[in-house]
C-alpha cells in the first residue's frame, strides 16, 4: 500500500496567539510554528503501518511557504520516505488546498490519503472531507483507530454519541483524531537521516489549479473578554451561589 | 428561496440541537428540513412540531442509515438548487458531510457559525476561540455549519408538511461494523443547561464518579477534558474543547480543571463558570465566577452534602 500523508505548518498550539490591533488577523510573525498536531497522529498511523508491513511507502504532502519544509522534515525523521512541498505564499482557502492535494493525488496515485481531522489555526475541519470528495473516494474522519481487513479499511470514528466503527473499501481518505495513537518523537539519528531523504519542491503554479478565494474576511476581532469573579471561602457559601444561579434558572 | 437544514438523530431519535438550528436558519428564510434514513418515522414527527419548519423532507433508504457522506452528498447535491442555504449542525454528521458536499459543488462552506450577521456574512471561531473571524461569502450558494449551543432553540408546537424525498438511487459505500455508544441517561451534553466538568486530576475511573455524582445531583450533563478522556477516566464523546464538544450551559462546574486553551474554547458560552481547584493561580480559578480553592476530595463530597441538605433537586 501506499500513503499520501498531508501536513501543515501552523502556530504551535502552545502559543496564545494575539489579534493584530488592525484586526486583519492573528500576530504570526516571530511566533512558534510547528507541525499541526492532529497532522502528527496521521504521520504516526502511516508508520506504523509502514512497520506493520501494510505500507511499502509514505509520501509527505505540505503547501506553504519554504519554512514548510520543517515540518516535511520532521515527518520524514518520522519515518516516512520521501517528501514533496508545493510552494505558496499567503493564506490559501481549504477548497484551494484540496483542490492542490487532489492534483498531487492524481499523480501519485496513493491507496490511502491520511491527514489530521482539523488543523489548530483555521480549526476548519474540512479538508480531508473535500479531498475525498474531489476523488469519488469513500472517507472516515475522526479516526481514533485503523485496521487493514482484507482489501479494505475498518475505521473506528469518534462521533456524537461515543464511537462507531466502519468498513471502507481502498482507495480512501482517512482524517486523524487524537486518540488514534501516540505520535513518536523522533531521535537526533533519524533526523539527520531525514535530511538526506528526497524533497521535492514544486510551484503551485505548476498545478493549474483555481485558488482564487471566495470568502472575504472582513476582520478578525479577540473574543469577548470574561471578567474573573471572585474566590470563596467554603462550601457552605459555594451551595449559596449554585442555589442562587439555579433559581435563575428556573425563573428563565 | 429557502434553506435546508439536515436532521442529526440517533436510534431514532431527533438530535436535541436540532431546535437550534432551525432558530439559527429561520434568520435566513423558510426552513425546510430534511430527515434522511430507514424507521425515522419518530424523527420526522419531531422535526415538524418545530415552529418555523415549513416542510419535513424524507428520504427513506436502509443505504442513509448511519447518515454517511457517500450517501448523503449525492442526495443533498439534488436537492441543493432549491435552496440559497444548506445547513447543518457542527457535530459529526455535519462536519463530515457538509466540506464533501461543499467540494461537489465547488463551493467555500462556512462552518463553526456562531452568530448570523446577514445572509452572507457569519462569524466563526478560528484559533481554538482565540479570534472571531467575519467572513461574507459572495458565492451564489451558501453551506454552513452552525454551533447549536450558540442559538436558542425554536419553541414547540408546529406541524409542518411532511413530503418524501426520492433515494432510491443513493448508496453507501461505507459499511456499518459496529457502535460503542456510552451509556446512561444523562442530558444531552453540548445543549445542557448546567454541566459539570471533571480533569485529570480526579485520578481515575472509579474517582470521576465523583463528578457524575454531583452532576446527577443536579441534573446536570457530564463534560471531561481531553487529558481525563486520554486517561480513561471518562468516554470521549463527554470530552469538552477545542477538538471535543462545544457547550454554553448557564452553568459549568468545572472540577479539578486548570483550563488548558484547548479545554476553554469548549466552554467560553458558559454563562456563569465556577471552578473547584487546589492551585490558586490555574487559569480556570482565574477566569471563573466563583472559585473555591482546596482539596477536591474533601470539597465535592461535603458539596454534594450540603446541596442535599439544602434541598436542591432537578
Amino acid at each position: 500500500m501506499k500513503i499520501l500523508v498531508a501536513v501543515k505548518r501552523v502556530v504551535d498550539h502552545a502559543v496564545r496567539v494575539r489579534v493584530r490591533p488592525d484586526r486583519s488577523g492573528v500576530e504570526t510573525d516571530n511566533v512558534r510554528m510547528s507541525m499541526n498536531p492532529f497532522d502528527k497522529h496521521a504521520v504516526e498511523a502511516a508508520v506504523a503501518l509502514n512497520e506493520a508491513g501494510r505500507a511499502d511507502e509514505i509520501v509527505i504532502v505540505s503547501i506553504g511557504p519554504k519554512q514548510a519544509n520543517d515540518v516535511i522534515l520532521t515527518a520524514l525523521a518520522m519515518g516516512a520516505h520521501r517528501g514533496i512541498l508545493i510552494e505558496a505564499e499567503g493564506r490559501l482557502e481549504t477548497l484551494a488546498v484540496a483542490k492542490l492535494l487532489k492534483a498531487a493525488a492524481d499523480e501519485e496515485r496513493p491507496d490511502l490519503v491520511l491527514l489530521g481531522k482539523q488543523a489548530v489555526d483555521d480549526d476548519s475541519n474540512h479538508v480531508g472531507q473535500m479531498l475525498a470528495g474531489l476523488l469519488d473516494w469513500p472517507q472516515a474522519t475522526f479516526a481514533s483507530g485503523i485496521k487493514v481487513v482484507g482489501n479494505g479499511l475498518e475505521v473506528t470514528r469518534e462521533v456524537e454519541f461515543g464511537r462507531t466503527t466502519i468498513a471502507i473499501p481502498l482507495p480512501a481518505v482517512v482524517t486523524a483524531d487524537l486518540r488514534l495513537n501516540m505520535p513518536r518523537n523522533a531521535g537526533l539519528p533519524m533526523v539527520m537521516r531525514a535530511r538526506q531523504k528526497p524533497l521535492t519542491v514544486r510551484s503551485i503554479a505548476e498545478f493549474g489549479v483555481d485558488i482564487a478565494p471566495r470568502l472575504e474576511i472582513e476582520r478578525v476581532s479577540p473574543p469577548p473578554e470574561r471578567e474573573g469573579g471572585r474566590i470563596v471561602t467554603g462550601v457552605s457559601e459555594l451551595a449559596a451561589a449554585i442555589t442562587a444561579e439555579l433559581s435563575q434558572l428556573e425563573t428563565l | 428561496m429557502a434553506v435546508l437544514v439536515l436532521a442529526e438523530h440517533d436510534l431514532g431519535t431527533l438530535s436535541a440541537s436540532t431546535a437550534r438550528i432551525v432558530a439559527a436558519a429561520a434568520e435566513l428564510g423558510a426552513v425546510d428540513v430534511l430527515v434522511a434514513g430507514e424507521g425515522v418515522d419518530q424523527v420526522t414527527i419531531a422535526a415538524a412540531a418545530i415552529a418555523g419548519v415549513a416542510h419535513v423532507r424524507v428520504a427513506q433508504s436502509a443505504e442513509l442509515n448511519g447518515l454517511s457522506a457517500e450517501a448523503l452528498t449525492p442526495l443533498l447535491e439534488h436537492l441543493a438548487p432549491d435552496y440559497t442555504h444548506v445547513i447543518a449542525a457542527a457535530a459529526s454528521v455535519g462536519r463530515d458531510v457538509i466540506p464533501r458536499l461543499a467540494a461537489k459543488l465547488d463551493l467555500m462552506p462556512v462552518t463553526d457559525v456562531i452568530a448570523i450577521l446577514g445572509p452572507n456574512r457569519f462569524e466563526r471561531p478560528i484559533y481554538a476561540g482565540n479570534a472571531i473571524e467575519t467572513v461574507t461569502s459572495n458565492q451564489p450558494r451558501h453551506l454552513l455549519t452552525i454551533r447549536a449551543s450558540a442559538f436558542r432553540p425554536a419553541a414547540q408546537g408546529n406541524a409542518a408538511l411532511i413530503e418524501p424525498v426520492d433515494a432510491s438511487g443513493v448508496v453507501a459505500v461505507a459499511r456499518f461494523v459496529a457502535a460503542h455508544r456510552t451509556e446512561g441517561d444523562l442530558p444531552d451534553l453540548s445543549t445542557a443547561q448546567i454541566v459539570v466538568g471533571g480533569g485529570v486530576s480526579l485520578g481515575s475511573a472509579e474517582k470521576f464518579a465523583l463528578v457524575e455524582q454531583l452532576a446527577g445531583k443536579l441534573g446536570a450533563a457530564v463534560g471531561a477534558t481531553r487529558a481525563a478522556v486520554d486517561a480513561g477516566y471518562a468516554p470521549n464523546d463527554w470530552q469538552v474543547g477545542q477538538t471535543g464538544k462545544i457547550i454554553a450551559p448557564d452553568l459549568y462546574i468545572a472540577v479539578g480543571i486548570s483550563g488548558a486553551l484547548q479545554h476553554l474554547a469548549g466552554i467560553q458560552g458558559a454563562k456563569k463558570i465556577i471552578a473547584i481547584n487546589s492551585d490558586p493561580e490555574a487559569p480556570l480559578v482565574k477566569l471563573a465566577d466563583y472559585a473555591l480553592v482546596g482539596d477536591l476530595f474533601e470539597i465535592v463530597p461535603a458539596l454534594i452534602a450540603e446541596l442535599e441538605r439544602l434541598g436542591v433537586k432537578r
